[in-house]
């Protein structure tokens, strides 16, 4: 008999979407008390697997077995009943709500017909501290921390009576401090008899805190293995089919003239606060510069400054030493900034157009493709033809719409068009977000090389990893101001997770020199 | 001139006017609040005078003071019925809410009319009803001087009508009914993972939106205009529409809101009676509602206080 | 023959085309319900249009206003605005109009110029403050559209009674013959139905769509802010501006299709006692007619012809002309709802698919 039962058993788990097989004949083994990884890349079909054992979606074909009996999970209710729950990468949160609120919806106590809120809060404060989460049951949400926000949705699971707690990505938006702080409650879940299955790409995660690992590729499990008889690199290799290197090929930087320079930038933000304050930096002809922070720190409205999208209300930036504070995007943009917008279908693309003319997005008003008020639309299609050749996007024809195209194609064509620019600045936010390592590797090198056509480049990026591999030098934002700015080959995460959160501010703040 | 009199005209007259524009914000909030535009307040109304109209000119023979109740109630039931296709293109087919709540606004001016003209043989209007609601007097409270005629002399649909601004602020957010719907308004799929089914949810709003609707539009052929024509709503429904966001998608604020553009209507039948048309226009009286609507809604500073979800459709597949 | 086969079949095609065919279903039920022979009414409507010259030259007078107003709502569509607003544009253009008509003497070939002109500018400036409060106050530009209809409406007969009304009389002074687009002899072929320049300038006006939408510099951005006004400000677009200027140029369309309706139908402005609901049934045109100028000139035909042949049902089988406000508004619905009408046209694509293979 097998001393260790299992607690969730998927079996020969099928389910197509129009077009693709998510899932397809997956099996999965997770045995009572452990930390399960769930591993593959973005799009590999590991959430998917997911919201079927979670009631989201149907499987095709397929069985599933909790406890070892056989049971259909046809929506989050039933899931809740079994025992499942899970904490949403993008959390399940009502913004406007208190925290008491968000945890009871659904299963509210009740007095009479209105809803007894003090008994709620009372048993939010109990499971709270139980796992030591130190969570405020009468804080709105849009009021706390994205790690608060996070074991709200873990006391969710845990106020419904889960014992089964899926994990989907949960590191993507924390510190190295909070990720540290997360694995310690995971421990204590697991120590009060939970069992944990924890989806992610980040092998290190996996290496730290779970048992076993099924891997994921193309909708078909590569294989089961328990993490204590493996290693980061053999991971790699079957997540992604191939030995891959993680690390970023690269020159020494050359870092030359200063084109970007940004002085006491201070501009508010969507609540009516000052999103930057006072917030200084440069960057330099043949140099990466990254920008590390945790998400909510001013780096969205810095780059929407830096473009003209949102107004300073005080400060300066230069650039090539010509004023564009406040200027409008166009003009920003023909004085030579390019930018790669974080979320590519809000600003990127416009999907319902053909991929010919997303490609004159900020150009078309250039007399090589408008004559007289009419647009050339000969001259716009050579063009778009010349960047899908070169930049190797792979897209039917030119007159395919934007919306057909994979994440990846899309996010080449957006590189291949601010690059055509021939910008002195390319600011790239996010530029890899949800991709895979193929198309990771191919945004990384033409980052590279524009830096090593001595042009400037700001990256900002949320992964730390990306970061730190293709930055020449790192600074770190916090509360809308720099707070220190670090050598990249230099620094350790363990540094930068500091200064993320605020715990140590750099002598100078802003200046390196 | 009673200036006194005056005022206490105008107050009278303000809450006889703002009667059905409450009703009607009100059931835009339970729509809007689940997350579906109501453009067809407007429809919703007309369907409802024109049932409450008809229904108690059935019924004013046999049962005299009852039959406006009758119609009245009638008036509800015929307002969700009308209600659920813009449920079922919003919520199921996830059509455009805008577009489909304009496309029932239409059917219903055409189809009240058309049934109007079958019923009363041709005629564009309903005869004048004989029974219709009287005004209720509160004992004591309405010999007050001046404020006893302002506020103790009006419709029981008024007073049923204040009674609902409590009704809704207790339900929406008091109950556990009230969060879910204001969750499923606000992250439908946050809704959805706990186990609410936001579907239902927002059929029942759409649903209840349009019996509230109605009984507004009811209250103006049941009081008084006293018959069905095709102008007895003309545009009150898009004024209470106004009202909602003015009010903040609030019940209290939605009323504040419907008092204060009863106002208008008060003043335009105020103007009238004291013959101060020979310094206005009639027809600069007549646009005052539809420009004080502009005006405020020109003056309000974008929508952040509406629910977050609102006008997009739900879609349990969507990744 | 194939690729025609094709163009039928495709789902732009087809889905108007079943929401027409359910939105007169839905108009016989209702007949049905009336106590009324549907397809006798039907036929009556037929008839009325097809019937003799006049009627069928009528009919042609009162498709022009729609394509008009079609045009005017397709337009502002196309920039992802909802102009419920053409009914009062179109007031505006007839006021304009008629005050230009009335009020000047001029010879013909300035005066109807000048007039269509003066209602083009007037429909073009009352549609933008809807889409001014919805550029700078972030304003729905549909409840502002529809008050403005309300103004426009007794703005209207103001400026009528005030200026332009002789007193006791329910309608304006004639305008003068050098304003006037009516075509006297294609009037005189068609046993004096009301036809004029109008219809021809309509035409030119579904071109004038094209073109600017799909050739210029200017349409590139309209067309971008309506599909995505965040990459559009992205791509260093005035979103606002652009917004401010498709409500204006869709104004313009219907203001002329008001100011045709003075110049070339009537001759003088009535005091009106409800909307002329041409801005209405403009939004159906449009949306049937997928926001294209060439659909928008097919739904102008077909809902002429609904309209106009109304008459006919009420005196050939005593249908309510109301019963074709129930129609038009069902087919708004079936096209908005369009999954519905899915259901309807998946057998027809599968068996295409079969039979095509």
């Amino acid at each position: 008999m097998n001393p260790v039962k299992s607690v969730v058993e998927m079996r020969g788990i099928t389910k197509r979407f129009p077009g693709i097989i998510a899932n397809d004949s997956i099996t999965l083994s997770v045995k009572q008390g452990e930390i399960h990884a769930l591993l593959g890349e973005n799009g590999a079909g590991k959430s998917t697997l997911m919201n079927i054992l979670f009631g989201l979606y149907q499987p095709d074909e397929g069985e599933i077995l909790i406890n070892e009996t056989p049971v259909k999970i046809t929506n989050p209710n039933k899931a809740n009943e079994l025992g499942i729950g899970m904490v949403h990468q993008h959390f399940m949160l009502v913004e406007t709500f208190t925290v008491t609120e968000n945890i009871v919806l659904g299963n509210e106590p009740k007095n009479g017909l209105k809803i007894d809120i003090k008994t709620a809060e009372r048993a939010v404060e109990q499971l709270s501290n139980q796992y030591g989460l130190k969570v405020d049951p009468r804080a709105k949400i849009q009021d706390i921390s994205v790690g608060m926000q996070q074991r709200v949705e873990i006391l969710k699971t845990l106020y419904r009576g889960a014992d089964i707690l899926i994990f989907d990505e949960p590191t993507a938006v924390l510190t190295p401090q909070e990720i540290n702080e997360l694995i310690e409650i995971m421990h204590n879940l697991v120590k009060e008899g939970k069992t944990i299955i924890l989806i992610t790409h980040k092998l290190k995660e996996i290496m730290a805190v779970c048992d076993a690992c099924t891997i994921i590729r193309r909708g078909k499990v590569i294989d089961s293995v328990l993490v204590k008889e493996t290693n980061p690199d053999e991971l790699a290799a079957k997540m992604v089919g191939r030995e891959v290197n993680f690390r970023v090929d690269k020159q020494a930087a050359q870092p030359k003239e200063t084109i970007l320079a940004i002085e006491n930038l201070t501009a508010l933000g969507n609540r009516g606060v000052n999103a930057l304050n006072n917030l200084s930096l440069e960057v330099r002809a043949g140099e990466i510069l990254g920008i590390a922070g945790v998400d909510g720190n001013g780096q969205s409205e810095l780059i929407e400054v830096l473009t003209g999208l949102r107004r300073a209300s005080s400060g300066r930036v230069l650039l090539n030493g010509k004023e564009i504070t406040n200027q409008t995007p166009r003009s920003i943009s023909e004085s030579g900034l390019s930018h790669i917008p974080e979320d590519r279908h809000k600003r990127g693309l416009i999907l319902d157009f053909t991929m010919s003319e997303n490609m004159v997005m900020e150009t078309y008003f250039h007399p090589t493709f408008n004559k007289n008020g009419f647009l050339d639309y000969g001259a716009i299609d050579k063009h778009a033809a010349k960047l899908i050749e070169e930049f190797d996007v792979r897209t039917p024809s030119i007159y395919t719409p934007a919306r057909a195209l994979s994440g990846g194609n899309q996010q080449k064509a957006i590189i291949a068009r601010e690059v055509d620019k021939n910008p002195d600045i390319l600011i790239a936010a996010q530029p890899t977000r949800g991709l895979d390592v193929g198309a990771i590797e191919f945004i990384h090198r033409r980052l590279i090389e524009q830096r090593d056509k001595g042009k400037a480049v700001l990256l900002l990026s949320l992964e730390l990893d990306e970061v730190i591999n293709v930055s020449d030098r790192i600074a770190v934002i916090y509360e809308g101001n720099i707070v220190g700015i670090v050598d990249a080959k230099a620094t350790t995460e363990q540094e930068l997770g500091l200064l993320m959160s605020g715990g140590k501010r750099m002598q100078g703040g802003g200046n390196d020199e | 001139m009673d200036w006194g009199l005056i005022a206490s005209n105008l107050v009278h007259d303000t809450i006889v006017f703002s009667t059905a524009l409450i009703f009607a914000s009100l059931g835009g909030l339970y729509s809007e609040r689940s997350g579906v535009v109501n453009i067809a307040l407007e429809g919703m109304m007309i369907i409802g005078a024109f049932t409450g109209a008809v229904i108690t000119y059935a019924f004013q023979d046999s049962f005299a003071g009852g039959a406006p109740w009758i119609g009245f109630l009638a008036a509800g039931i015929a307002g969700a019925i009308f209600a659920l296709p813009h449920a079922v293109a919003s919520v199921t087919f996830k059509a455009d809410q805008t577009v489909s709540g304009v496309a029932l606004n239409f059917l219903a001016a055409g189809l009240s009319v058309y049934l109007t003209k079958i019923i009363f043989n041709g005629a564009g209007q309903t005869t004048t009803l004989s029974s219709v609601f009287g005004k209720w007097s509160i004992p004591v409270l309405h010999d007050i001087p001046y404020l006893g005629h302002a506020i103790f002399e009006a419709y029981p649909t008024s007073y049923l009508a204040f009674i609902m601004v409590f009704f809704t602020w207790y339900l929406v957010f008091k109950t556990p009914f009230g969060l879910r719907l204001r969750a499923v308004g606000e992250h439908p799929r946050a809704a959805d993972t706990v186990g609410i089914n936001v579907k239902k949810m927002r059929y029942m709003a759409v649903m209840i939106s349009g019996a509230l609707a109605a009984w507004g539009g009811a209250t103006i052929s049941l009081t008084t205009t006293s018959n069905f024509s095709h102008n007895t709503v003309s545009g009150q429904g898009f004024i209470a529409i106004a009202a909602l966001i003015f009010g903040k998608w609030h019940p209290a604020g939605a009323m504040g809101a419907a008092l204060f553009f009863g106002v208008a209507q008060a003043i335009k039948s105020l103007v009238q009676i004291f013959g101060l048309t020979k310094y206005v226009p009639t027809e600069f009286i007549f646009m005052l509602p539809y420009v004080l609507t502009i005006l405020v809604m020109a003056g309000l500073v974008g929508r952040s206080n509406a629910p977050a979800a609102l006008g997009k459709p739900y879609d349990t597949g969507s990744r | 023959m194939n690729r025609v086969i094709a163009v039928f079949t495709k789902e732009s095609f087809l889905v108007p085309l079943v929401a027409i065919i359910l939105g007169l279903l839905t108009g016989a039920i209702a007949m049905l319900a009336g106590g009324f022979n549907p397809i006798k009414a039907y036929m009556s409507l037929l008839e009325k249009v097809f019937g003799n010259a006049y009627n069928f030259g009528e009919t042609i007078r009162q498709i022009t206003p729609l394509i008009f107003t079609g045009l005017s709502v397709a337009f502002a569509f196309r920039t992802g605005l909802f102009n419920i607003g053409a009914e009062g544009q179109f007031i505006v253009g007839m006021i304009a109009s008629t005050a230009v008509g009335v009020s000047l003497d001029l010879p013909a070939y300035i005066h109807a110029p000048l007039a269509i002109i003066a209602g083009a500018v007037a429909g073009g400036l009352w549609g933008s403050i809807a889409g001014y409060l919805k550029a700078a106050r972030g304003v729905n530009e549909v409840i502002t559209s529809i008050m403005l209809n309300w103004v426009a409406l007794y703005l209207a007969n103001w400026v009528m009674n005030a200026f332009f009304v002789p007193s006791g009389q329910q309608r304006s002074e004639m305008i003068h013959d050098s304003a006037i687009i009516t075509i006297g002899w294609l009037s005189t072929m068609f046993d004096s139905a009301r036809l004029h320049w109008g219809t021809l300038i309509a035409v030119l006006a579904a071109i004038f769509f094209y073109v600017i939408l799909w050739k210029t510099k200017s349409g590139y951005e309209l067309r971008a802010v309506g599909l995505n006004p965040h990459a559009s400000e992205y791509a260093g677009m005035n979103v606002n501006r652009n917004v401010v200027k498709a409500m204006f140029i869709g104004g313009m369309f219907a203001g002329i299709g008001g100011a045709c309706e003075i110049l070339g139908v009537f001759h003088y402005q009535a005091i009106m006692t409800a909307q002329p609901g041409y801005g209405f049934d403009g939004i159906a045109v449009a949306l049937i007619g997928g926001n294209t100028p060439l659909g928008v000139v097919l739904g102008a035909i077909l809902f002429g012809i609904l309209t106009f042949g109304a008459a006919g049902m009420k005196f050939g089988a005593g249908v309510p002309v109301e019963l074709i406000r129930v129609v038009i508004a069902s087919v708004i619905f079936f096209v908005a709802a369009h999954g519905i009408v899915k259901i309807f046209v998946k057998p027809i694509m599968k068996k295409k698919k079969e039979g095509g293979n």
